[in-house]
């Protein structure tokens, strides 16, 4: 009776699995689960992860792309929230574990939860280091506003919002190493003066010699940052905010925002205050296990081996193997040995590649040296008994390949020295890696090997773009692009296909956006058919393009545009937004928000007729009927009898209001009646991304028009001011100031010229966050406000035969544009067969 | 699932550029028809997320789930995005311009 009511207790759902629980849900965490998944773990675990970040799990090393603005902060997540459902595993984010209990194997965390553990993962990693330096903190023990850490992705998004303010124009960073680089580099890209200042006596001291050090200062030096070398940061200046920093034995240095880059330290606290064995780091054996704790591994940065702590991807790779090898039982005799570490990056737009000693140690070490300080190249490598002990390249990595694999492997080296820093008369650059093994894995990310990426190639795929699509190649932390690349073309024998693409208004017709509306105007060109008939290679229609040249030949010949609904994606063929499991939503209109009890009730029958499981309010202030089967959306809009509200388009959407001077005791202007003007005329108008307005009837902002692409201000005196480029989406940002004006008729003018010159200038899916900073708010305004370049007057017509040429799309419901344009096509249920004739 | 030949009806029923889904003897098949006048079937569930095929936008050779975005070749199925595979099927018009699928054996 005992032991059974003990069993059902342990197995509540009558799960007898061992209870997995990893502290840590950062790259060594999810690393080792999914080696454990990888190796049937889940069968004998019931997995639980803590992440002390309020999300899944993402790749730290793309932090500096984020900030660059090379890549989306969503575009850096390993595995998606689903990944965890999926693998059924329970995570619990934003959870801090302050406390292991090993003897009752509980682990607390600050929500107050006590979780029983068998086996144990500590994957807790690193943190910014922060030097002792005056003034850092303010007096309630944060961080002064303006100085940021560089380790997370809200310090990133933190220094990117920063950064973007106006009058933020100088940062300096302290720490001259790999992430201080890329963080000088990336905050460059947001027209921020910046200064680097690095206390060693030479940039990435820890992977290079002096000579190296010197040349890479002259190529950073280039692109416009200023590097203070052997200078220590003594006292952060300013007291509410950042003014400046202060250098022992050097003048002061103005600057708005300081970035900290001073390495690394790891996470320990919880083993400490546990009584786990702590140095360095957290102690582990060859098994990554913690000595003298069966059931307790520990892996990555949080960890020490042998001596060693890693601040590095690959060994944490390595680690988490051998890790999994010993969780699962999968191979018992798995030991990890330590790591030879082997950097190859892109530093501020350098390339660098770094492995081993940086220089000789015994007399009889061989050095071979390589220096052309003017363009930035240095080569460096390190013999010791025939082989490779340690390399620097720096501004030339073609080498890369087989230094690498010969570091790797101490493979025999040529007699001809020079020949491991050069391709003499040999075949060429691709030499390097035609040496590669083919099980040597290119890209450690997502585990391609060589073989893999050459036998794309030889099935016929020869861009790199194409190659990495295919593969996931060079599509993790991306420092392996340059291999890829040269994988590429090794394996297409010089015959591999540029990408200039990337520069295209759409990638299957070879012309940017200016020159293709140019061309399509000289050629009358109507339609996406005859686009691609004159412009594109060889006439080749291409899927992917066909929904931009839809969008621009509707911009640009209004009426006259010749409508094949083939070009267009699913949701303009049937005005809805197709939903997940194929079916779609509906969104009536409902101009600036406003409603009647007549609308509301016709709305609840229509959701009663057509069982419509989810009615929702969406952000722009209307109403979603969700779950809407295809072949019902021509009856559900004829109930409705309301025009669509193009909740689904790359267009005009919605103007959201607040109540404004009508009812709103601090309402200075009519909004609402200004929102309905505004969406009354530029309804459904395509543009290059979505477009979502606002108008606030006073400073407060309730209609949240400071994040809108466009959005309106009333303020006291009868005056509006027009913000263009905000967003508070997937990005945040404040809208700049493109006017103020002191009647609602300019405001719909000044709006709708904006919205032309978008339409016409930016990319395609370019949204105005993107393309408002990109030209330049103070273009936007001469064009704009002062038409500057005289085109206003063009601007306006065009705008206006947009306006002119506006349909109802829901008027369609009567007579389908094509046969079966509403039928289903998921025919989940075997259709009726369509009769033969 | 019965092999052999089945009619779905009239090519005129798919617009040019466009797909169309059937259910064929339990089978669920997208239709295409080319902008060349030709006709390709695949199968109409996205593999990757059960996405609806016959509402992806095409060209000459492939077709693009309106989910993900996963791109799948129109003659054989492979995808050309790390997707599985679409199963292909032979396809054609008869002499009464009626679309007609052969399932295999």
């Amino acid at each position: 009776m005992t032991a059974l009511a003990s069993r059902s207790a342990r197995g509540a759902q009558g799960d007898t699995r061992r209870r997995l629980v990893v502290i840590g849900n950062g790259m060594a965490g999810a690393r080792a689960v999914e080696e454990i998944l990888a190796r049937g773990g889940a069968v004998q675990h019931r997995i639980t992860m803590f992440g002390d970040e309020p999300y899944g799990n993402y790749n730290r090393i793309m932090l500096s792309h984020v900030l660059s603005g090379e890549e989306d902060a969503g575009g850096i997540f390993l595995n998606s929230l689903d990944w965890y459902r999926e693998n059924g595993i329970t995570l619990h984010a934003g959870v801090r574990v302050e406390r292991i209990d090993r003897f009752a194997k509980l682990v607390f965390s600050d929500d107050g939860r006590a979780t029983p553990y068998d086996v144990l993962i500590i994957a807790t990693g690193s943190r910014s280091f922060m030097p002792p330096v005056e003034g850092l903190y303010t007096p309630g023990g944060r961080l002064l506003p303006g100085v940021f850490a560089f380790r997370t992705i809200d310090d990133t998004r933190g220094m990117v919002s920063y950064a973007q303010q106006d009058h933020r124009r100088r940062a300096v960073v302290i720490g001259g190493g790999l992430l201080g680089l890329e963080a000088a580099r990336g905050l460059q890209s947001h027209g921020v003066d910046v200064d680097v200042v690095h206390s060693g006596a030479h940039l990435m001291n820890a992977q290079m010699g002096p000579d190296g050090g010197a040349v890479l200062r002259r190529s950073v030096e280039a692109l416009g940052i200023r590097v203070h070398t052997s200078s220590r940061t003594t006292a952060i200046l300013g007291g509410d905010k950042v003014r400046g920093v202060q250098l022992r034995d050097a003048p002061d240095i103005a600057c708005d925002m300081v970035v900290v880059a001073a390495g690394i330290r790891p996470n320990v606290e919880v083993a400490v205050t546990s009584g786990l064995p702590v140095e360095r780091a957290i102690v582990v054996d060859d098994h990554m296990r913690v000595p003298d704790e069966d059931g307790i591994y520990a892996v990555g940065e949080c960890v020490q081996h042998r001596g060693e702590v890693y601040g590095l991807v690959a060994p944490l790779w390595e680690q988490a193997a051998v890790l999994a090898d010993h969780v699962t039982g999968a191979n018992p005799k798995a030991t990890y040995l330590g790591s030879r570490t082997a950097t190859k990056l892109k530093v501020a737009g350098v390339d660098v590649a770094s492995m081993g000693l940086q220089a000789p140690e015994r007399d009889t070490d061989e050095h071979v040296v390589f220096s052309e300080p003017s363009r930035g190249v240095f080569k460096s490598i390190v013999i010791r008994d025939s082989k490779i002990v340690g390399a620097t390249l720096l501004g030339d990595s073609r080498k890369v390949a087989f230094l690498t694999q010969a570091f790797d492997r101490g493979l025999p080296l040529p007699e001809e020295r020079v020949s491991l820093l050069f391709d003499l008369g040999g075949p060429g650059e691709e030499s390097g890696v035609a040496e590669l093994d083919g099980d040597a894995q290119v890209c450690n990310c997502n585990g391609v090997s060589k073989q893999a990426i050459a036998d794309t190639v030889r099935g016929g795929c020869t861009t790199l773009s194409g190659v990495m699509d295919a593969t996931r190649a060079g599509k993790g932390c991306g420092s392996c692009k340059l291999l890829v690349r040269q994988v590429v073309e090794w394996a297409a024998d010089g015959a591999v296909a540029e990408d200039p693409a990337a520069a295209y208004y759409v990638p299957g017709v070879p012309l940017e956006k200016a020159a293709l509306m140019a061309a399509i105007r000289a050629q009358g060109l109507r339609s996406v058919s005859a686009v691609f008939a004159a412009l594109a290679p060889g006439g080749t229609e291409d899927a992917k393009s066909k929904m931009g040249l839809a969008s621009l030949l509707k911009m640009m010949w209004a009426g006259e545009y010749i409508d094949e609904r083939d070009a267009r994606f699913v949701n303009d063929r049937v005005h809805a937004n197709i939903q997940r499991d194929g079916t779609f939503s509906v969104v009536p209109q409902m101009k600036g928000g406003v409603t009647s009890p007549e609308q509301l009730r016709r709305i609840a029958d229509v959701a009663d007729k057509y069982n419509i499981p989810l009615v929702k309010l969406t952000g722009g202030q209307r109403i979603d009927l969700l779950g809407v089967p295809k072949e019902d959306l021509p009856k559900v809009w004829a109930d409705l009898d309301m025009p669509s509200g193009y909740a689904y388009g790359k267009s005009f959407r919605t103007v959201k209001t607040c109540v404004g001077q009508e009812f709103c005791r601090f309402g200075t202007g009519d909004s609402t009646k200004l929102g309905i003007e505004i969406e009354s005329r530029f309804q459904g108008i395509e543009s290059p991304a979505k477009l979502k307005l606002a108008v606030s009837g006073c400073p407060r902002n309730c209609a949240e028009s400071l994040v809108k692409d466009v959005g309106v201000v009333a303020v006291d005196g009868g005056r509006w001011e027009i913000y263009v480029g905000g967003a508070a989406g997937a990005h945040i940002r404040k809208g700049d100031l493109l006017a103020t004006v002191d009647n609602p008729g300019t405001v719909t003018l000044l709006a709708g010229r904006f919205m032309q010159y978008y339409r016409e200038q930016a990319n395609w899916l370019e949204r105005t966050y993107s393309f408002v900073p990109r030209v330049g708010i103070e273009h936007l305004r001469a064009v704009i406000v002062d038409d500057a370049e005289g085109i206003a007057a063009r601007l306006d017509e065009a705008m206006q035969r947009s306006v002119d040429a506006y349909a109802d799309p829901w008027a369609e419901r009567h007579d389908p544009f094509t046969p079966g344009q509403f039928r289903t096509s998921l025919p989940l249920e075997v259709l009726p067969q369509v009769p033969v004739r | 699932m019965s092999a052999g030949l089945h009619v779905l009806g009239p090519v005129d029923q798919i617009p040019v550029g466009e797909g169309r889904a059937y259910g064929v003897a339990g089978e669920q098949i997208a239709v295409f028809r080319l902008r060349d006048g030709s006709l390709r079937a695949v199968s109409a569930v996205c593999p990757h997320k059960g996405g609806p095929i016959a509402d992806g936008t095409i060209d000459g050779d492939v077709v693009m789930c309106p989910l993900h975005q996963h791109v799948f070749e129109l003659e054989t199925g492979c995808s050309t995005t790390g997707a599985g595979p679409l199963r292909s099927y032979p396809v054609s018009t008869d002499e009464s311009q009626n679309v007609v699928v052969r399932l295999p054996n």
